[in-house]
């Protein structure tokens, strides 16, 4: 008669091997109990790991998109350091200016253009003559020195796409946005009539008399510039209905030129000669002299408002943990809930010799499983989110977002998803261990 | 030397008011390699529970279950578990199949915390029983003797070395019933397991080699007998 098997034979290392191999064999069993435990609660399983791709997906757009945005919004190539506008809201006018949202906070007079262009600390000065539009996109009156602006790279940051050129100063030419020329159905050669203002109200009775012709398109740069309508700043002043008060009123008439004490400027877009000067010249126009805003850096002004927002990020955040408490709670409740019917059924598995942590675990695994597929279906959720933030935010600043955005919460949250989903199948893995398998397999039971 | 032996085996559990009520009480039962073995007695009498204690399910309040030597009672519930596994089939009255698995999948578990799964000996011993065109069919898809069948097919998946019964026949007909205890026994003869079945059917107690009332093998019995100086047993 050979003995009972309460233990293994051999030597220690077959020993070993044996119950490593048990070991992977006893736990894609486990796993195949713990997959037709979730397939026989199908419905359980797909909602509550929907409710858990919610969370996830949430967490991360609130964590990802808001990343993403703030570093779109304040690390932009610009090609410039400051700018400079009327006294006023240096956040105003960095979002009329540089992301042509907002209106001007005023109007500079030509002179402190012309003193600032000529400061040796500067080394370009761009002026900008604001306040009408096409179809919706800003009119923005320049010099083709805009179109001279580099990035980091050493490359212009604006280029006229082949078979176009940026615009005569002295003559009625636009050179177009890409996301303006696409989205107008415009190209090298059309014409068009700016409005008045800078909302879109259509109609022939909002039109200037005056027409524009395009003669370049910008290649598209993913930035607000591809939302803009580039035309001389002459053409600004001259535009009819304008009346410039840099002293008294004035309005320019055709074939004579236009005296510099009545030109004025919305703003100035600056580069320095080096960091000090950005130093000097906001003492200089924001302490001493107050006639005007320089607001320099640039990406200090954009920063700030998302600083000011910190509580609406606050308030998404708390929002996107409790949808995942829920989601969590929600794993919880459904698996405990299963466990008085399936009592039976952990009570016939320990009786084929399942342990009781065997038992534990299919169900930790479930919950496990669950908050994966949730965290795998997050991405999903999150793409979905970002699209929507993308086309919102391109659509009123130009400004597009990565799809491709790298965060660290990308990683996190899902990890993170997964470890609650385990903490979750605790309670009612422990129901599921404390079982009693004698009355689990009484027939009244 | 008994496979099985039982020695004043005492299981209590609290009564609603709190007081421990005796459920089992035996003084001696044994039972031999390959022997198989009917139990009777009386609806309450603890027949069930005698099976859970030898299972290993259950640990007596007192007593000694020795299997082969090894004493079940003085085992950690994890070793039970292990011992259940490698050395025990266990047959319910109503089957208690998983529902969620196929005929073949609920096989193969009765061979997982054992001797590991193995399908094809699953798919073998099903065939042998005659359900090779039901091996991926679900319990509810069955009738009640093709689970009888699948139930002690799980039994006898690990090719254990007791098998015990409880009631394996209560929900089949006079006919079918007679006709599972005979394939059970030639199945449990076949691979030398011993058997013990809990079974209220009159006419299959003839079947077996032996035939033991529960109220006989108790220490009240024993004590009876030890005082009218009279015979007992099993």
């Amino acid at each position: 008669m050979s003995a009972p098997q309460d233990t293994d034979g051999g030597t220690p290392p077959a020993r070993a091997a044996r119950a490593v191999r048990g070991a992977g064999v006893r736990l894609l069993v486990l796993a195949g109990i713990a997959r037709r435990g979730l397939n026989q609660h199908a419905l359980s399983t797909v909602v509550t790991a929907l409710s858990a791709a919610l969370a996830s997906g949430l967490v991360l757009a609130v964590f990802a998109v808001s990343a993403q945005t703030r570093e779109a919004f304040t690390s932009g190539a610009l090609g410039i350091d400051a700018v400079l506008g009327a006294r006023g809201s240096p956040l105003q006018l960095v979002l009329n200016t540089v992301f042509h949202l907002e209106t001007s906070p005023g109007n500079l007079p030509w002179s402190t253009y012309e003193a600032v262009r000529a400061d040796p600390r500067v080394a370009r000065a761009i002026p900008y003559a604001v306040g009408d539009s096409y179809r919706g996109f800003r009119v923005v009156g320049t010099t083709p020195e805009r179109f001279e602006l580099e990035g980091a790279d050493g490359r212009p940051l604006l280029r006229v796409a082949p078979g176009g050129r940026v615009f005569d100063p002295g003559r009625r030419e636009a050179v177009l946005g890409a996301s303006v020329a696409r989205r107008a159905g415009l190209g090298v050669g059309s014409h068009f009539h700016p409005e008045h203002g800078v909302g879109h109200r259509g109609g022939e009775d909002h039109e200037h008399e005056e027409e524009y012709v395009v003669v370049g398109v910008l290649e598209p740069t993913s930035s607000p510039s591809d939302r803009v309508v580039w035309i001389p700043i002459e053409g600004v002043f001259r535009m009819g209905g304008h009346v410039l008060r840099g002293a008294g009123s004035y309005v320019p008439r055709p074939g004579e030129a236009i005296p510099d004490e009545h030109k004025e400027v919305s703003a100035v877009l600056l580069k320095f000669r080096g960091r000090q000067a950005g130093f000097q010249l906001a003492a200089l126009f924001n302490q001493e002299e107050r006639a005007a805003t320089l607001a320099w850096p640039v990406a200090a002004s954009m920063a700030e408002v998302f600083d000011k927002l910190g509580w609406l990020h606050r308030v998404l955040e708390l929002v996107a943990y409790l949808v995942v408490a829920v989601a969590a709670g929600s794993i919880l409740a459904s698996l405990y809930n299963a466990m008085g019917e399936r009592r039976r059924e952990f009570a016939i598995l320990r009786a084929l010799g399942a342990r009781r942590r065997a038992v534990f675990g299919v169900i930790v695994l479930e919950s496990t499983a669950i908050a994966a597929l949730g965290a795998a279906l997050g991405y999903l959720v999150y793409m979905l989110v970002l699209a929507a933030a993308a086309v919102l935010v391109r659509r009123s600043t130009g400004v597009v977002l990565d799809p491709f955005f790298f965060h660290p919460a990308l990683v996190v949250v899902p990890l993170a998803m997964v470890g609650l989903g385990v903490l979750a199948g605790l309670l009612p893995a422990w129901r599921a261990y404390s079982t009693d398998v004698a009355r689990g397999l009484s027939p009244t039971s | 030397m008994a496979l099985l032996e039982l020695a004043d085996v005492l299981v209590r559990f609290p009564d609603p008011e709190g007081r421990p009520e005796t459920v089992l009480d035996v003084a001696r039962f044994e039972l031999d390699a390959g022997e198989h073995v009917a139990l009777v007695g009386a609806s309450g009498s603890g027949k069930t529970t005698l099976l859970h204690v030898v299972a290993g399910l259950l640990r007596p309040t007192a007593g000694r279950v020795l299997f082969d030597g090894v004493d079940l009672a003085g085992l950690s519930e994890g070793r039970r578990d292990a011992f259940r596994a490698r050395n025990l089939g266990y047959v319910f009255q109503s089957f208690h199949l998983l529902q969620g698995f196929t005929a073949l999948e609920n096989v193969v578990l009765g061979m997982a915390f054992g001797s590991g799964p193995d399908r094809a000996a699953a798919r073998e011993l099903l065939e042998r029983l005659g359900l090779g065109h039901r091996l991926h069919h679900r319990p509810a898809q069955l009738s009640v003797g093709q689970q009888q069948r699948v139930a002690l097919a799980r039994a006898l998946a690990n090719r254990p070395r007791l098998v015990l019964a409880d009631e394996p026949t209560g929900n089949l007909d006079p006919a079918r019933a007679r006709e599972a205890l005979e394939l059970a026994r030639e199945l449990c003869a076949d691979c030398g397991a011993a058997l013990l079945v809990v079974t209220h059917d009159p006419a299959a107690l003839g079947e077996f080699q032996r035939v033991v009332r529960l109220d006989e093998i108790s220490a009240a019995a024993r004590t009876a007998v030890a005082a009218g100086g009279g015979e007992g047993g099993a």
